[in-house]
C-alpha cells in the first residue's frame, strides 16, 4: 500500500468528532499557516506541490489561486465544490462523511491563503445528511476557536457556511455552482469573465473541489516539496479513486499516482480483481464523461507500456486510444456487459442534466438518448449509428460549458472502440455480445 | 483601439467591442447570424450558438488560434485578431449543426404561423440549414397559452433565446414570466397562468425571433407580405411613439417597433401604441418603411436597406413543409 | 378539503433567519434553495403554488423567480408525493450491479409503476440519476437515508420497516451515518 495523506487516519474510531481529529494532528495546518506563514507563502507551497484540481479538470491549483484578483475593498470568496455528481464518483462524500474536519481545516487554511473572510461549501442536495455532518464539524470548529473572529488571536476572521443544492449535476460546473449559490437556476455563465475576476456576487472567487481543499492540509503541514515527491511527473501526490462496477471490492482508495492500472484493478489492496473472476471488458477511468476504453487499451499504452494511474499516462494516445483521469470515478465492466446499454444510461443522464441554455446541448443530448433508445429497442439502423456519431461531433466544442463535451465523449468513445456492438444491436436486436 | 480582420476585411474598433459588433460594422456580408443576441438587451447572447466563429489568430501579442469556435456575440476583440466566419468550413459545419438542433423540436408550421415571412429561424434555415430533417421522433408539444389579452405564447415554436425574459427583466417592472424546467423540457411560462400586465410587455413580441410570441390583435389577419409597412409617429405620453404601421389598404392591421437592418427594434414602444392605436387618423405617416433585405418578405415590393437578394416565390415558401406531417 | 394556512413554525422561521444571515446584505435570494428544502419538508413533501408564493414573500422576490428555481432542480416536488419517496439510482454503476432488478422488484412489490404513488399514499417510486453511491450499488434514497448494497430481500425489509413507521421522510431527517 502506498502513502496516504488524506485517509491516513480514516481507520481511527471516532475520527469524525473534533476531539479525536484534533488529538490526531488535526488543525495543525491552521496553526502553522496563521501563526507562521503569510498568505502568499501558502500559495507558493501549493504551487510547489504541483497539486491539480481534483474535481476532474486537473488544472494546477496554485496557478488558479494566483489568478485571483485582489482589488482593494472588495471581498474575495473561496467556495468549495462539493457538488459531486459525476457518475462513478463518490470520493468526496466518503471524505466528508468520514473525516469532515479535514475539509473544514482545509477551508480555513485555504481561505487564509486567499484572503477570504466568508467561505462556502456548496454540497449537492442529495448529500443532505453529509451537509449535517459538516455543519456539526463547523459548529465544533467555531466552539474551539478555529472559525469566527480573531482566530488564534491573529486578527484573521473567517465565517464558513454550508449551502445545499437542489439536485442538478450541472452545478458541479463552477459558474453554475455560483449561480445556484446565489439562489438562481444552475445555468453556467458565459465566460469571460472567469470567477477569479468576477465570481460570487460579482466578486473575485476561487472554486475548488473537496479533495483539492483537503490536500492543502498535508501540503501546508509537510511542505509543497514533500507533496510533490509523491506521484509521478506532473501527477503529484495522492488521488482518491472511487472504484465501482464489476469488481470484488468497490470503494474509495487513496493511491499514490503512478501505480499501474493493472495493479489497481487486480491487487488485493485495491479493487481485488473482477467480480466472479470474469474477464475485464472495459473501464471508464475518470467518471462518466471520459472516454471508455476496452481492456487492452486501459491496461497498456499505445507504446506498449503498462498504463499508469496518472493524468499523463491515462491520456496517452489522445482520444484515439487514451482517456483521462478526470474525477477518478473508476467504473469497471466485465465481459458480459453491454457497452451500448451502459452508454444509454450515460446518455440518459446527460439528457436529464442538461440545463437547456444552449441549443446543441439541450437538443443534442435529448436526440442522442432517443436514438440510443431506438437502437436498444431493436429498431435502429446503421444510419442511426452514424447519425449518433454525427450528433456528438456537432455538440462537442460548441456549447457554453463542458457538459456538452461530457455528453459527447462517452458516445464517441463507445462507437470508436465498440462499433461492432452497435452494429450487432441494429442487425440482431437484443443479442448478447461477445467480448471484444 | 483594436484592429480586427474578419473574412479578410479589416476594421479598427474600440476596445471592448465584440467580434459580432465589429463584423456588423464591416457589413452584412461578414456578420454572423444571430438568434439570441440583441444589442438593446444586456447580457443577451451566447445561448443559440449560431454566431460561432473561428478565431484563427488570437491577437498580435498572442497569435495562437483559439482552440474552439467562439460565440462572436460574447467574445471581445483583441488587437490583431483574425476571425473566419463564412470563410471557415468549421464554422459552416457547426452552424449547420446548430440549425438542425434548433429545428429538431420546431413544429415547422410556417403555413399557419404569423411570423412566417419575417421569421429569423426561417431565414437562418434557408441560408445555413439542410433541406431535409434527419429525425422522425415526436416533437415537443405544448398547449398555446394566452398571456394577457394581447399576447399569445406558442411554446412549440420557441427556441429559448431568452430575449423575452430579458425584456421583462430590463424594461418592465415585475417580471411574471420566465424559463421553467430544464434541458429540453425547459419552457417559457408565466407563473401559474399569470397575465403579463405592463405598459411595455408587448415588446416581447418584437424581440421574439420566431412565432412563439405573437400579437393577438393581428392573429390571422393577413400574411405579412400582403401588408405594407409604413413609418409613422404620434405624440405618446409613454413611449417615443415612433412605430411601423402595417397596412392593408387604408386599414392598420398591426403596429410594431421600427427595426434596424439586423432585425432589432430601434426603440421599444408601449402597449397603447402597439395594441390600441389602430386608426389611421391616430398616426402621422412618414412614408414606406425600409425592410431588412435578410427577410424573405423583401422579395416583395418593399423599400429595402440594401439591394435585396434575388429570391423566387418558391424560396419564400416555408422550408421543409413536406416534413410537417408527423 | 380544508385549506391549511401556509406559514412556517416558529422553529422553522428561526432557521429561515439563520439561513438568510449567511449571505451578505442584499443577497438574501441566496437562501432560496435551502428554504425550499425546508418548505418542502414542512408542507407535506411538495411545493404547491401557495408555498412558492409564501417563500417568495419571505425573500422579497417575485413568485416566478421561485418557480424558475424550483422547477430547475430535481429534488423539489411540484406535485404531491407519498410519505416515502423512493428514489432509485440507475446510472451506470448502479445499472451494472442490478438497479433494473431493484426497480422491477419495487414495482412488483408495491403494485405501482415508476412515477406512481401507492393508493394508501405511503410510497412514491421514482427513478433518478447518479446519487454518488456507486461503490455501494445498487442503491436508493428515501428522505435523507441512503439504502445501499440493495438486494431484493433488503428491499423487502426496508419496505416493511417504512410501512411500520408510517411517517413522512424528508431530506432534512437526521440519519445514521452509513458504514462503508
Amino acid at each position: 500500500m502506498g502513502k496516504k495523506l488524506l485517509l491516513a487516519n480514516d481507520h481511527i474510531p471516532g475520527i469524525q468528532s473534533y476531539d479525536v481529529y484534533r488529538s490526531n494532528g488535526g488543525y495543525l495546518s491552521v496553526e502553522k499557516a496563521l501563526k507562521t506563514l503569510k498568505p502568499e507563502d501558502i500559495v507558493e507551497e501549493v504551487k510547489k506541490s504541483g497539486l491539480r484540481g481534483r474535481g476532474g479538470a486537473g488544472f494546477p491549483t496554485g496557478m488558479k489561486w494566483s489568478f485571483l484578483a485582489k482589488p482593494e475593498g472588495v471581498p474575495r470568496y473561496l467556495v468549495c465544490n462539493a457538488d459531486e455528481s459525476e457518475p462513478g464518483t463518490f470520493k468526496d462524500r466518503y471524505l466528508m462523511s468520514r473525516i469532515p474536519h479535514l475539509l473544514v481545516e482545509g477551508m480555513i487554511t485555504s481561505s487564509y491563503a486567499l484572503g477570504a473572510n466568508t467561505s462556502y461549501i456548496y454540497i449537492r442536495g442529495e448529500y443532505y445528511y453529509v451537509a449535517q455532518i459538516l455543519e456539526k464539524a463547523i459548529a465544533e470548529a467555531y466552539q474551539n476557536g478555529w472559525l469566527g473572529q480573531n482566530i488564534l488571536g491573529t486578527g484573521y476572521n473567517l465565517d464558513l457556511h454550508v449551502q445545499v443544492g437542489g439536485g442538478a449535476y450541472i452545478c458541479g460546473e463552477e459558474t453554475a455552482l455560483l449561480e445556484s449559490l446565489e439562489g438562481k437556476r444552475g445555468n453556467p455563465r458565459i465566460k469571460p469573465p472567469f470567477p477569479a475576476i468576477a465570481g460570487l456576487y460579482g466578486c473575485p472567487t476561487v472554486v475548488n473541489n473537496v479533495e483539492t481543499i483537503a490536500a492543502v492540509v498535508p501540503i501546508v503541514n509537510d511542505g509543497g516539496d514533500s507533496y510533490a515527491a509523491i506521484g509521478i511527473g506532473k501527477s503529484t501526490g495522492t488521488k482518491l479513486i472511487s472504484a465501482s462496477g464489476h469488481i470484488k471490492k468497490p470503494g474509495v482508495y487513496e493511491i499514490e499516482m503512478g501505480i499501474t492500472v493493472e495493479e489497481f484493478i487486480y491487487s488485493e489492496a485495491y479493487c481485488g480483481g473482477i467480480l466472479n473472476n470474469k474477464k475485464l471488458k472495459a473501464v471508464v477511468a475518470g467518471g462518466s464523461s471520459v472516454p471508455i476504453l476496452p481492456a487492452d487499451k486501459i491496461l497498456t499504452t499505445p507504446a506498449g507500456e503498462k498504463r499508469l494511474m496518472s493524468y499523463e499516462s491515462l491520456s496517452e494516445g489522445g482520444f484515439a486510444s487514451g482517456t483521462m483521469l478526470g474525477s477518478g470515478g473508476f467504473i469497471v465492466m466485465d465481459e458480459d456487459t453491454s457497452i451500448v446499454e451502459n452508454l444509454y444510461t450515460f446518455t440518459r443522464f446527460y439528457h436529464h442534466e442538461s440545463c437547456g441554455q444552449c441549443s446543441p446541448c439541450r437538443e443534442g443530448t435529448a436526440w442522442m438518448e432517443k436514438l440510443l433508445h431506438k437502437i436498444l429497442d431493436g429498431h435502429g439502423t446503421l444510419a442511426d449509428v452514424d447519425l449518433l456519431w454525427e450528433i456528438q461531433s456537432k455538440i462537442e466544442g460548441n456549447t457554453i460549458c463542458p457538459l456538452g463535451d461530457a455528453a459527447a465523449w462517452p458516445v464517441a468513445s463507445a462507437i470508436r472502440h465498440f462499433r461492432s456492438e452497435f452494429e450487432s444491436f441494429v442487425s440482431n436486436g437484443n443479442a448478447k455480445h461477445p467480448i471484444n | 483601439m483594436a484592429k480586427i480582420t474578419i473574412d479578410g476585411k479589416t476594421i479598427e474598433v474600440a476596445d471592448g467591442t465584440t467580434i459580432l459588433q465589429a463584423a456588423r460594422m464591416i457589413g452584412p456580408d461578414v456578420a454572423p447570424p444571430t438568434m439570441c443576441y440583441y444589442s438593446k438587451l444586456k447580457t443577451s447572447g451566447g445561448y443559440c450558438r449560431t454566431c460561432l466563429v473561428e478565431v484563427s489568430k488570437g491577437s498580435e501579442k498572442d497569435p495562437r488560434p483559439m482552440p474552439k469556435l467562439v460565440a462572436s456575440c460574447r467574445t471581445t476583440v483583441m488587437d490583431g485578431m483574425e476571425v473566419k466566419n463564412n470563410s471557415s468550413e468549421k464554422v459552416t459545419d457547426a452552424r449547420k449543426g446548430v440549425v438542425e438542433f434548433l429545428l429538431l423540436n420546431h413544429p415547422l408550421d410556417c403555413p399557419v404561423c404569423d411570423q412566417a415571412g419575417e421569421c429569423h429561424l426561417q431565414d437562418l434555415s434557408y441560408e445555413h440549414g439542410s433541406a431535409k430533417t434527419r429525425t422522425d421522433f415526436e416533437r415537443r408539444n405544448f398547449e398555446k397559452i394566452n398571456i394577457g389579452n394581447y399576447i399569445q405564447l406558442h411554446m412549440n415554436r420557441c427556441i429559448l433565446c431568452y430575449r423575452c425574459v430579458k425584456v421583462a427583466d430590463q424594461i418592465t417592472d415585475g417580471r411574471v414570466h420566465g424559463v421553467i424546467n430544464r434541458g429540453d423540457h425547459a419552457e417559457i411560462s408565466t407563473y401559474i397562468e399569470n397575465a403579463i400586465e405592463n405598459d411595455f410587455s408587448g415588446n416581447v413580441i418584437d424581440v421574439c425571433p420566431v412565432g412563439a410570441l405573437t400579437d393577438k390583435t393581428f392573429r390571422f389577419k393577413s400574411r405579412v407580405w400582403f401588408t405594407k409597412p409604413e413609418n409613422a409617429h404620434r405624440d405618446c405620453p409613454t413611449c417615443s411613439g415612433k412605430v411601423v404601421v402595417w397596412k392593408k389598404g387604408d386599414d392598420i392591421l398591426r403596429v410594431t417597433g421600427r427595426k434596424d437592418q439586423w432585425g432589432e427594434v430601434e426603440e421599444f414602444i408601449c402597449n397603447t401604441c402597439r395594441f390600441e392605436t389602430k386608426k389611421t387618423s391616430d398616426w402621422t405617416i412618414e412614408g414606406p418603411s425600409p425592410i431588412n433585405n435578410h427577410s424573405v418578405i423583401s422579395a416583395n415590393h418593399y423599400e429595402v436597406f440594401e439591394k435585396p437578394q434575388e429570391l423566387t416565390i418558391n424560396q419564400i415558401r416555408p422550408l421543409a413543409i413536406d416534413q410537417n406531417n408527423d | 378539503m380544508e385549506k391549511k394556512e401556509i406559514k412556517f413554525s416558529n422553529e422553522a422561521l428561526g432557521l429561515v433567519q439563520k439561513m438568510k444571515s449567511r449571505y451578505p446584505e442584499g443577497k438574501q435570494k441566496s437562501a432560496l434553495l435551502p428554504i425550499l428544502h425546508l418548505a418542502q419538508a414542512e408542507f407535506d413533501g411538495w411545493l404547491s403554488p401557495e408555498v412558492m408564493d409564501y417563500v417568495a414573500q419571505l425573500l422579497g422576490i417575485q413568485s416566478i423567480e421561485v418557480f424558475e428555481v424550483a422547477s430547475f432542480y430535481s429534488m423539489y416536488n411540484l406535485k404531491p408525493v407519498g410519505k416515502c419517496l423512493l428514489e432509485v439510482c440507475r446510472t451506470s454503476s448502479c445499472w451494472l450491479r442490478g438497479a433494473n432488478e431493484i426497480v422491477a422488484h419495487l414495482e412488483n412489490k408495491l403494485g405501482i409503476k415508476e412515477g406512481e404513488t401507492t393508493p394508501d399514499g405511503l410510497f412514491t417510486l421514482k427513478t433518478v440519476e447518479c446519487l454518488g453511491s456507486c461503490g455501494t450499488a445498487p442503491m436508493l434514497m428515501c428522505g435523507a437515508q441512503f439504502h445501499e448494497n440493495l438486494t431484493t430481500s433488503k428491499v423487502d425489509d426496508m419496505l416493511a420497516k417504512l410501512k411500520a413507521e408510517n411517517t413522512r421522510k424528508t431530506y432534512l431527517d437526521k440519519v445514521e451515518v452509513n458504514q462503508y
